[in-house]
């Protein structure tokens, strides 16, 4: 791995005639947490989505290991990045077990770790107890656990995250941004909407407006109130509590 | 789900396929046939030529038609994520007799609607491609939710497509002189009655070898793409060469039923219906058991067909058919 797991040169995202992204220069270092935050549509899914090769930029180039992403074989890719889409589907039953071990595609049909790794995935997010579930009986909070422990399994070393803690309810919240800040083999980029959760989880943040400005750098830097406030066009206090960095609180919009 | 060994369910298959094919070949109005197959003396010539030149090509056929169709259901089924989906309900079969009409009403004889047929089901899935590719080649990051409408509006697309070519069928059944009538609905209906050629029987089953081999060469990739095109990517899923292969196999597979069979309804989504019950969905083991399924399933419909009213004989379709629809309808229910 290089030093740059994942780099973005002069990137430009489009949705239609919408220029979400423009010129997005993005160094992310290995073992980095980033967080993505803007209003819904800034295109947090679509830049998730072209740094996992899924999506061409529009302009410029994602360079992962150095190399541009297009370039990469898709089965070399998943050995380097997994991704949390923002939905999933389930047309068929399928248990819980098999749905995580899809994560380990690459490693072809003898692959002796996958089960003893997937369990120790679904463990961790407190779906231990769900491994011989249809995957259609879960609520979207426990199917959501199962996504991320999937995206785990496949022991790529960057982990791609929409919305990880969509569906999820307060302890599962705290739970599942503990275990990601707990990752050390991983680098991070995950979109969320929670702020005092991305405060817990960012090394670094990205702030996309939708209109094709950003911002990027050091956590502390960037998840200020006047910044964010701006960012989402509505007041937002940061309230000192006796330790740590503090807990944002959103007022009603005018 | 049942909880049963695939290895044993894939037995019981062969097991089940060698008895109704014993069962196809000694059931008819002539009795004894089998022993056919062992004496080879002058006085079992009849008993032979009924065996060789009748019910072992028509048996083949039934064989290799219900498992083509039922290889070509599963995969269509897998492609658009919906269990619903087979050659009939897409409207391929539809069109498949509107080419072998065409055909037959310009003088093609046989050989022509075999080539009509062929060439109306690939006219057919490549219509229903072009009209709905965003749902089978789509943009990889879509979001689920348009996944899932991309699929229903395939589905639609081919519902609307069997019903354009059912009225296709009627103009040219108006337009048909009447001695040909009766043959003709035979044909609609899926009829077995005219496959006596042994060797087009077998050609059939080296198809239907060939796809399976195919399609089982893809059957772990397929996996990952039920669960969303863009998961599937991420895992390392080459997402539009596998599409294209199975689209391709299915095509052929169906192609070649119609061809041999005409248009015999709803196997293709009975049979990956009933054995997902029992095997579950792993595309690895639930591909060759709906094979196996679904060419059991139409031996002993042909073989019903062509003794329940004798010397009478119903076509095969109108069975599968009475048995696909409540199938179909209970599963919608459920859905």
């Amino acid at each position: 791995m290089s030093e740059a797991p994942i780099e973005c040169r002069r990137v430009a995202l489009r949705a239609g005639a919408r220029l979400l992204v423009d010129a997005l220069d993005l160094q992310v270092r290995a073992g980095s947490r980033w967080v993505v935050l803007g209003p819904n549509g800034a295109g947090k899914s679509t830049l998730l989505a072209a740094l996992a090769g899924a999506r061409r930029s529009d302009d410029g180039s994602v360079l992962l290991g150095g190399r541009p992403v297009e370039q990469w074989d898709v089965q070399a890719l998943a050995a380097q990045r997994a991704l949390l889409p923002d939905g999933w589907l389930d047309p068929f039953a399928a248990t819980v077990l098999d749905t995580v071990l899809t994560a380990r595609y690459r490693l072809g049909e003898a692959d002796e770790n996958g089960t003893r790794i997937a369990e120790q995935w679904l463990a961790r997010f407190d779906c231990g107890s769900l491994l011989q579930r249809d995957v259609r009986s879960l609520s979207r909070g426990e199917r959501q656990r199962v996504a991320i422990a999937t995206a785990l399994s496949q022991e790529a070393p960057l982990l791609l995250l929409d919305e990880p803690i969509a569906h999820q309810d307060p302890r599962h919240q705290a739970l599942v941004i503990d275990e990601l800040a707990r990752l050390q083999a991983h680098t991070v980029v995950a979109s969320l909407h929670d702020l005092n959760a991305a405060v817990r989880l960012a090394t670094h943040a990205l702030l996309l407006n939708g209109r094709g400005d950003w911002t990027a750098g050091p956590a502390e830097e960037v998840l200020t109130a006047e910044r964010l406030s701006a960012l989402f066009d509505t007041p937002i206090d940061r309230l000192p509590l006796a330790s740590g960095p503090g807990f944002f609180a959103v007022r009603p919009p005018r | 789900m049942l909880s049963v060994p695939p290895q044993r369910v894939l037995v019981a298959l062969l097991l089940a396929a060698l008895a109704s094919f014993a069962l196809a070949l000694a059931t008819g109005s002539v009795s004894g046939v089998l022993s056919a197959l062992v004496d080879w003396s002058e006085g079992a010539s009849s008993r032979s030529a009924v065996l060789w030149q009748l019910r072992l090509p028509r048996a083949l056929s039934a064989f290799a038609a219900g498992g083509l169709l039922a290889l070509a259901g599963s995969l269509l089924q897998a492609l658009l994520r919906n269990p619903l989906a087979d050659a009939y309900v897409l409207g391929v079969s539809g069109g498949a007799a509107v080419g072998a009409m065409l055909a037959l009403l310009a003088g093609g004889g046989l050989l022509g609607m075999q080539a009509g047929s062929a060439l109306g089901a690939f006219a057919t899935l490549a219509a229903l491609f072009l009209l709905a590719r965003r749902a089978f080649f789509g943009r990889l990051h879509s979001a689920a939710r348009v996944a899932e409408e991309a699929s229903t509006s395939v589905l639609l697309t081919g519902v609307m497509l069997a019903a354009f070519s059912a009225a296709l069928l009627s103009l040219l059944l108006a337009l048909a002189p009447d001695v040909q009538m009766r043959s003709i609905m035979f044909w609609l209906l899926g009829d077995l009655a005219g496959a006596t050629d042994l060797r087009a029987a077998v050609a059939a089953l080296v198809m239907l070898a060939v796809l399976l081999a195919a399609s089982a060469t893809q059957a772990r990739p397929l996996n990952l793409l039920l669960r969303g095109d863009l998961q599937a990517f991420v895992q390392g899923v080459d997402v539009r060469r596998v599409r294209r292969r199975l689209v391709l196999v299915s095509a052929l597979a169906t192609a070649t039923a119609v061809t041999l069979a005409g248009a015999v309804g709803f196997v293709g989504f009975v049979a990956p219906h009933l054995m997902r019950q029992v095997v579950g969905n792993d595309q690895r083991v639930l591909l060759p058991a709906a094979v196996l399924a679904g060419a059991v399933l139409v031996l002993l419909a042909d073989t019903v067909a062509r003794t329940a009213v004798a010397p009478m004989q119903l076509p095969v379709g109108v069975l599968t058919a009475l048995i696909g629809v409540p199938v179909f309808i209970g599963l919608v229910r459920r859905l």
